[in-house]
């Protein structure tokens, strides 16, 4: 009988496991996919938001702003890329002009340090490719951009580091009761037992919150499509650049990524399926000629990815925070801004344990740091030590990205390893830049064979059911 | 002191090798080629089929045999070989000296110094992220290269029933290689209306084995959750945009994309050498010298090559300047006649030509045209638009690399520029 299961492991399900493994807790993590962050903690904007959007009073408000707070110190201690760049959302006429006011006062009203309202001449004067007809601007110096499957394998490898039991392809399938208190999950790859549960299944909350108790929100999964561009175009924009919202969502954005690259994205249009991450050319065309408006010169030619990612939004304008019956609690509707509100959203989730009689004491040895080696990062004699320490850091994988055969190992080896091609870009990078995989991928599917004792035929792109060749030639490669 | 290198070739496809064999009979003794695999030859040791070398050598040879014919030839020179070594940067140091900083499993990270660079990194194929294919993004979608090494150097297939999007040539290798394999290629599709890649792989990849290709089509739909199960081709109208109500359906479990290639010039921007937006690679002199004098470009690094023989006479023009450069000093950058084209003529390399530098009476010239042409004429035109060159051509595509020779003696009189363009004859007679 765990304490206390987690269902679901983006970056909710990781914040709560982190949350919980600093107490004397017997945590189990449940997560259906082959790996953490595998729904929309891998597919989004990628932003700490500041603040200013929730409406004063709601818990979005109150989360996204202290979430902000605990990103920029949780990057810090285990090794998240995140800066805080700071964020600007575009005035274009009268209207927005109110817009932007409004969402000022809503800044002030939630705590978001230093927010301030610029001229035409000063938005320019910061970001010199915007569009001309830019009017003034809402700057918010605490937004920030993320990494955030770094953000939540960080917290769940930390999770796992202090105890914290990750069970993945683990689909919960039925959730029952116990008489004497507590509840048994059945799920794919067993069957589980906990005092209480946290319910933090994203996209397939509702389902799960139906498995337990009856059904009280449901979730309008809404899918959100991006491009991704080159390097090259990764100093177009230097801060994060809005649009102003709308009743469907934050609007279209233009950022930098901590890797390097731009985003441009997203759309919103409801899918009905939470797994629906496929792109369409409308919604492509979209974000491209709306993302325009802003940054009228921005290169598409040098896009090297699209991808789209669902949003849990939910029928409630909140997020459904709450304790659906005794020590069930649900995380969930955790639309933007999930990401920046994750760790706030956490305590919050310990907080309601507690009430509910679960004890809370803190361990004496918790584990509250992570690094990991980032060559391209280092100095030429850093490079040149780690090399003599160990020559798999000589030899470059992913010439895109700089990422090493030692990196690749080396995440082979953390509590969380890679199951997957996608499982090692999403650690190191590698396959992340403009060739995207196509001269290291190979190179990575030798290391997961030889390193995992599979053959290749069993590596996989992603998920189950991924698997890259189908076989092999007639000759197999010999001679 | 370090050790200066007169040449260190970054890179050791065919490009590479053959610049380094050139710059050691030029003269050149203390040459270095850094090679980031774990051996030489570069992507022709996955192109095992044959049709290599029918220029150059005379005969019909495979991909690693063309590539072991320079490394045998490397080996007869006193140019060294550092393998599975990546360059990171090249830069400038004091007196015009280069340094090339460089990762090794072996010998760490080092910054080796030399008095000329040949640049020949090649190229890397575009990725489905490039073009915008829509859909869902299961397993099961590879570019041609990548698949082409897959089966060919791990020995491994990446699917049994296939659709190839792009007629590149590599795409329509790997269409012949798939159906050996027992695959089943499905169609391959274009969206332009004219196939990417030489006529005799049209024949002999596609044609021979009964591969439909449908010219002005494209992939409108991915579907599948883990690994392709179908997609979805329409035809595209004369904007590229589909036509609803054409589309066709293929059940698969495999996309190939053979939809360009790009030269790899993250080092070459990187040391800010002048680029050429048109052909993704660096502005080169007559004699493959880049903006940065003492560093040379050859290969498909500069533009890409519909034939590796091609790529190695460039590479020998590269090999020589970077002998002549250590041994005879820098060539005088003045007086450089600017190359610009018309008519459907989509770059040209090299860029730019100092006449007094031509080592020989003339000055070759490669470029690429944007559409189909039929009975046709190149013309070059000086400055003040006197024609100075004519060259008739039967038909010219795409997917052929066009080859003319300027005479030195025209040159010296067409001024500060001369245009290459591309007409159609029935044009002219009217």
């Amino acid at each position: 009988m765990y304490d206390c299961i987690i269902i679901g492991c983006g970056i909710i399900g990781a914040a709560a496991a982190y949350e919980l493994s600093k107490y004397r807790l017997n945590v189990a993590v449940l997560e259906k996919g082959n790996d953490v962050a595998m729904g929309t903690t891998r597919a989004n904007s990628a932003i700490i938001h500041a603040g200013y959007d929730p409406e004063p009073g709601t818990v979005m408000a109150r989360l996204n702003v202290e979430g902000n707070r605990l990103a920029a110190e949780l990057a810090g201690k285990l090794d998240i890329p995140y800066k805080a760049v700071g964020s600007l959302v575009l005035a274009f006429d009268e209207t927005d002009l109110g817009t932007i006011q409004h969402l000022y006062e809503n800044g002030v009203a939630n705590g978001v340090p230093d927010i301030r309202l610029l001229s035409a001449e000063e938005t320019l004067a910061m970001e010199p490719h915007l569009s001309r007809e830019v009017k003034g601007a809402l700057y918010a110096p605490s937004a920030g951009i993320v990494s955030p499957w770094e953000y939540a394998l960080a917290l769940a490898e930390t999770a796992v580091r202090n105890g914290v039991e990750l069970h993945l392809d683990s689909d919960v399938t039925a959730i029952e009761a116990l008489p004497e208190g507590g509840w048994r999950l059945a799920t794919s790859s067993g069957v589980y037992e906990a005092k209480a549960v946290i319910n933090a299944a994203g996209v397939h909350s509702d389902a799960v919150h139906n498995l337990a108790v009856k059904p009280d929100f449901k979730i309008i999964p809404n899918r959100g499509e991006y491009y991704l561009l080159d390097k090259s175009e990764g100093t177009r924009v230097s801060h994060v650049i809005f649009q102003c919202p709308s009743a469907v969502g934050k609007g279209v954005l233009v950022s930098p990524t901590i890797h390097g690259n731009l985003i441009v994205g997203p759309n919103a249009e409801d899918v009905g399926d939470g797994d629906n991450t496929a792109c369409t050319a409308s919604g492509l065309e979209f974000v491209m000629n709306t993302a325009r408006r802003s940054v009228p010169d921005i290169n598409f030619r040098d896009s090297i990815r699209n991808f789209a990612g669902v949003r849990a939004v939910s029928d409630q304008p909140d997020f459904i925070i709450q304790e659906a019956a005794p020590r069930f609690i649900d995380l969930a509707g955790i639309k933007s801004p999930g990401l920046s509100a994750a760790p706030a959203i956490a305590i919050e989730a310990a907080g309601m344990l507690e009430k509910s009689g679960i004890a809370l004491e803190k361990k004496d040895s918790f584990i509250d740091e992570r690094r990991r080696v980032r060559f391209s990062e280092l100095t030429p004699e850093e490079k040149n030590e780690l090399i003599k320490e160990n020559p798999l850091y000589g030899r470059v994988i992913c010439r895109c990205e700089t990422v090493t055969e030692g990196e690749i190992v080396a995440a082979l080896h953390t509590p969380i390893p890679p199951r997957s091609v996608d499982g090692v870009k999403r650690r190191v990078n590698a396959g992340m830049g403009r060739c995207q995989g196509g001269f290291c991928g190979p190179r990575v599917v030798e290391i997961l064979s030889r390193e995992g004792k599979v053959p290749p035929t069993e590596v996989l792109q992603d998920g189950v059911g991924t698997n890259l060749l189908t076989g092999e030639t007639k000759m197999g490669g010999r001679e | 002191m370090m050790k200066e290198y007169q040449l260190i070739v970054v890179g050791g496809g065919p490009a590479g090798l053959a610049a380094a064999c050139k710059a050691y009979e030029s003269g050149l003794r203390d040459i270095l080629i850094i090679e980031r695999d774990k051996e030489a030859g570069g992507i022709l040791n996955q192109c095992i089929h044959n049709g290599f070398g029918l220029h150059y050598f005379k005969e019909e040879l495979t991909g690693p045999e063309y590539a072991g014919r320079f490394i045998d030839s490397v080996r007869e020179t006193s140019a060294e070989v550092l393998l599975d070594t990546m360059v990171l940067q090249v830069t400038e140091g004091d007196g015009g000296v280069k340094l090339v900083h460089c990762v090794g499993a072996k010998d760490g990270y080092q910054i080796l110094r030399a008095k000329t660079v040949v640049l020949s990194m090649g190229c890397r194929e575009r990725t489905r992220g490039a073009i915008g294919i829509p859909g869902a993004r299961p397993a099961g979608v590879f570019t041609a290269g990548a698949a082409q090494r897959y089966l060919n150097m791990e020995g491994y297939m990446v699917g049994r029933r296939v659709v190839i999007l792009g007629s590149g040539d590599i795409g329509l290798i790997m269409a012949r290689r798939m159906t050996l394999e027992g695959a089943k290629v499905l169609a391959c599709v274009e969206v332009m209306p004219y196939s990417g890649g030489l006529t005799r792989n049209i024949v002999q990849c596609l044609e021979d084995y009964g591969i439909p290709l449908y010219l002005s089509h494209t992939i409108v739909d991915v579907v599948g959750r883990e690994r392709v199960e179908r997609v979805v081709v329409a035809k595209v109208d004369e904007n590229r945009r589909p036509i609803p109500g054409t589309e066709m359906t293929f059940d698969c479990d495999t996309i190939l994309l053979s939809v360009g290639l790009i030269p790899e010039n993250e080092l070459t921007r990187g040391a800010g050498i002048t680029m050429d937006p048109r052909t993704n690679g660096a502005v080169v002199y007559e004699n493959m010298e880049t903006s940065l004098p003492g560093v040379f470009a050859c290969g498909n690094v500069v533009h890409v090559h519909d034939l590796v023989d091609f790529v190695t006479q460039e590479s020998q023009r590269a090999g020589a300047a970077a002998a002549r450069h250590v041994l005879e000093g820098a060539a005088d950058a003045e007086g450089a006649i600017s190359v610009e084209t018309g008519g459907a003529v989509g770059y040209t390399v090299p860029q730019k030509i100092r006449v007094g530098n031509l080592p020989g009476k003339t000055c070759d010239l490669f470029f690429r045209v944007r559409r189909i042409f039929g009975d046709s004429v190149i013309r070059v035109t000086a400055e003040n638009g006197e024609v100075i060159a004519q060259y008739p051509r039967e038909h010219m595509a795409p997917g052929e690399m066009e080859h003319i020779m300027l005479p030195k003696v025209r040159l010296e009189k067409a001024g500060g520029k001369i245009t290459v363009s591309a007409e159609e004859k029935e044009e002219n007679a009217q």
